[in-house]
């Protein structure tokens, strides 16, 4: 355990670095951050001055060399722009990214699960058609899209829900919570909504076929002719297999909503990490977009993480050996 | 425990009744008879042996029996009666209070019966729960006798491991101590020892044979080897094609088959080879042709077009003809004892 561990930090280290190498060539080939940083009016002298104070004067190697050496210390650079730790800039704003994403997925086990279990027992009712039919629509409709026409239906035609930003928050454990204020919650749930249709169609999905392979095995008419319940062969003996695969896409899907959040953020004016990675983008300020991307690496070995845990503790059959699988 | 009052009708009643049996599938081209007036009866403490070739409906037979076919498979007519009780036509709920209690079944293959996820313990306890109102401590008490009783070793290790780590020999003894959990009237074993190597199948063998004779249970064995049922069986049903072609005492069906079927099969043996003097390296003998798919079964007697004493009558439905006490054959021209089959199958070795 304690060698799987040490392991997978090794792992998240080595792919730390290859990002952070990727993207700070990357940034370098898009454009120069001075051309966005420095008045088109200003004399050489000027623009030398801000290029020194950055350290963009000195070759590429050069700068990634001071980059890494800053961030071994935790220390992973300042914007360009705001002149604040890129880092800080990006915590501050994680917990809206982080609340939205939670949600979205809660919406997707929650929703996803049972609907894809009523799919699978009973393929050819009209209800598990239509649930099927709906998941094909989550899966292909384009996000910004369905954005858009949720904000059309409930904010504008039916004005049951605002249109976009985070609204009013409370504050928990130092961080600014939407669902805990009173009006937060109605802010949170179109855009979460939207973020989790795909997922959700996703989940239907992989519940329903699980569903229907389990259904098959022998150790399920095993149980029934054990004389067993069907509320206990379908709630243990069923679910407890598919949720083997669901565990483990569920977990993986929760580091692209965290990722990909960026479409339902601009939409809903959410102000969370997609956004300010969409506008670092824009004005090239490299240190914020080798920072947040860092970061998403670093959020998604952690995730995948935490999934194989579960799905160890799910599946006798896996062991979190050290070595080689056997 | 909920002993059935045994039928007051002349007092004579067998463990298990079944009479025109059968079970059809609903499909594209219309519906297939897949069990097809299957009648047998089976006393406590007996064992009947089920035999046929893969697809003659013989799983079926059992699945019909305790009502686990699944859709677009249905229960389509006849009579299950047990203790002289009729089993037909009953709420899901009675089905379910008597499956895995009154009846047991065993499957196939012991890698797959078992959930892989769930604990022994787990998967033992939840067969008592589902049947008696005992704490968790009694049921764990009877799930840890029953393995003890199917002969595995430090029972109370094993009850706590997870079906991975055990053999296919081991899972298949827990498959059978689970069906012996709430001391079934009768046993329904779906080919339990075919996944298994040789000298394991002949102590589960032994083992189902002596647990069985001890409580009373009565046992349907069904199996595609004929030498199992030799050694296992009291009496033997042979199918063909979803009807029970053959049905006597073993004795009688082996040794003095009367239907051409069940002389094929015995032929086909390689014990009946050696008996016949078989020499190295030819071919034994073997039925012609293959059994007919249940969507495009022969007019009359199934048999006919493989059989080398067919006639214009086998187009007809053939009768039940009972050859000797006990002993029932479904044919228009059953064999006399000892007659070997006529010149066409035996020189069936020199067919390409």
């Amino acid at each position: 355990m304690t060698l799987f561990l040490l392991r997978r930090l090794l792992q998240t280290a080595q792919v730390l670095f290859v990002m952070s190498l990727l993207v700070f060539v990357g940034v370098y080939a898009i454009g120069n951050p001075l051309d966005m940083l420095v008045d088109p009016q200003a004399t050489a002298a000027d623009t030398a001055r801000v290029a020194a104070a950055l350290g963009l004067d000195q070759p590429l190697w050069v700068q990634y060399w001071r980059f890494l050496g800053n961030a071994l210390q935790g220390d992973l650079g300042t914007s360009f722009l705001h002149g604040t730790p890129a880092l800080q800039l990006i915590v501050q704003r994680l917990p809206a990214t982080l609340e939205l994403a939670v949600s979205a997925l809660l919406i997707a086990v929650l929703l996803g699960i049972p609907l894809g279990l009523w799919a699978g027992l009973r393929p050819d009712s009209f209800g598990g058609r239509t649930i099927m039919a709906g998941s094909i629509l989550g899966f292909s409709l384009p996000t910004f899209w369905v954005g858009l026409m949720l904000i059309m239906v409930f904010s504008v035609h039916l004005g049951w829900l605002p249109s976009g930003g985070r609204g009013p928050t409370r504050e928990f454990l130092g961080l600014e919570w939407s669902l805990l204020a009173p009006d937060g919650w109605r802010h949170l749930l179109l855009p979460a909504l939207n973020l989790a249709l795909f997922k959700l169609a996703l989940m239907i999905r992989l519940t329903q076929s699980g569903t229907r392979e389990a259904l098959l095995q022998d150790y399920v008419r095993f149980a029934r002719a054990k004389g067993l319940p069907p509320r206990r062969v379908v709630g243990v003996h069923v679910l407890k297999n598919i949720m083997i695969p669901v565990v483990t896409v569920a977990g993986l899907e929760f580091g692209t909503l965290i990722a990909f959040s960026v479409v339902t953020e601009s939409i809903f004016a959410w102000p969370g990490i997609g956004k300010l990675l969409l506008d670092s983008i824009g004005q090239l300020d490299r240190p914020v977009v080798v920072a947040y991307l860092l970061l998403i690496v670093f959020i998604y070995t952690l995730i995948s993480l935490v999934a194989d845990l579960i799905y160890a503790a799910l599946d006798p059959r896996v062991r979190l050996a050290g070595g080689q699988a056997a | 425990m909920t002993p059935i009052p045994p039928s007051t009708a002349g007092g004579t009643e067998p463990l298990l009744r079944v009479e025109h049996l059968s079970t059809r599938f609903r499909s594209r081209g219309g519906e297939v008879t897949a069990v097809d007036d299957v009648g047998f009866e089976l006393a406590a403490g007996e064992v009947l042996g089920l035999v046929g070739e893969s697809g003659c409906g013989k799983s079926m037979t059992g699945y019909s029996l305790i009502d686990l076919v699944d859709p677009p498979g249905y229960v389509a007519g006849g009579s299950v009666r047990l203790h002289g009780r009729e089993l037909r036509g009953l709420p899901p709920k009675a089905w379910r209070a008597l499956r895995g209690d009154r009846i047991a079944m065993i499957f196939q293959d012991p890698m797959l019966t078992l959930n892989p996820v769930l604990r022994i313990d787990t998967q033992m306890v939840e067969t008592v729960l589902a049947h008696r109102r005992v704490g968790r401590a009694e049921a764990l008490a009877r799930a840890l006798d029953a393995l003890e009783r199917v002969g595995i070793p430090a029972a109370t290790e094993r009850l706590r491991s997870y079906p991975h780590q055990l053999s296919g020999g081991m899972r298949q003894r827990v498959a059978i101590a689970i069906a012996l959990l709430n001391q079934p009237d009768l046993i329904i074993a779906d080919e339990p020892t075919t996944a298994l190597d040789v000298t394991i199948q002949a102590q589960i063998l032994y083992e189902m044979q002596t647990l069985c004779r001890e409580a009373g249970t009565g046992l349907i064995w069904i199996t595609h080897d004929l030498s199992v049922v030799a050694g296992l069986a009291d009496r033997v049903c042979v199918m063909y094609a979803g009807r029970i072609v053959e049905q006597g005492s073993t004795a009688q069906v082996l040794e003095r088959p009367a239907h051409p079927y069940t002389r094929g099969l015995l032929d086909a043996t390689p014990a009946a080879a050696l008996a016949r003097g078989h020499r190295r390296g030819e071919p034994l003998r073997q039925i012609p042709g293959s059994a007919p798919p249940l969507s495009a079964l022969p007019v009359g007697c199934a048999f006919h077009p493989r059989c080398p004493r067919a006639d214009e009558r086998c187009m007809q439905t053939p009768p039940r003809v009972a050859t000797a006490a006990g002993q029932e054959v479904l044919c228009w021209h059953p064999l006399p004892p000892g007659a070997s089959l006529t010149a066409p199958a035996a020189d069936i070795g020199a067919r390409p």
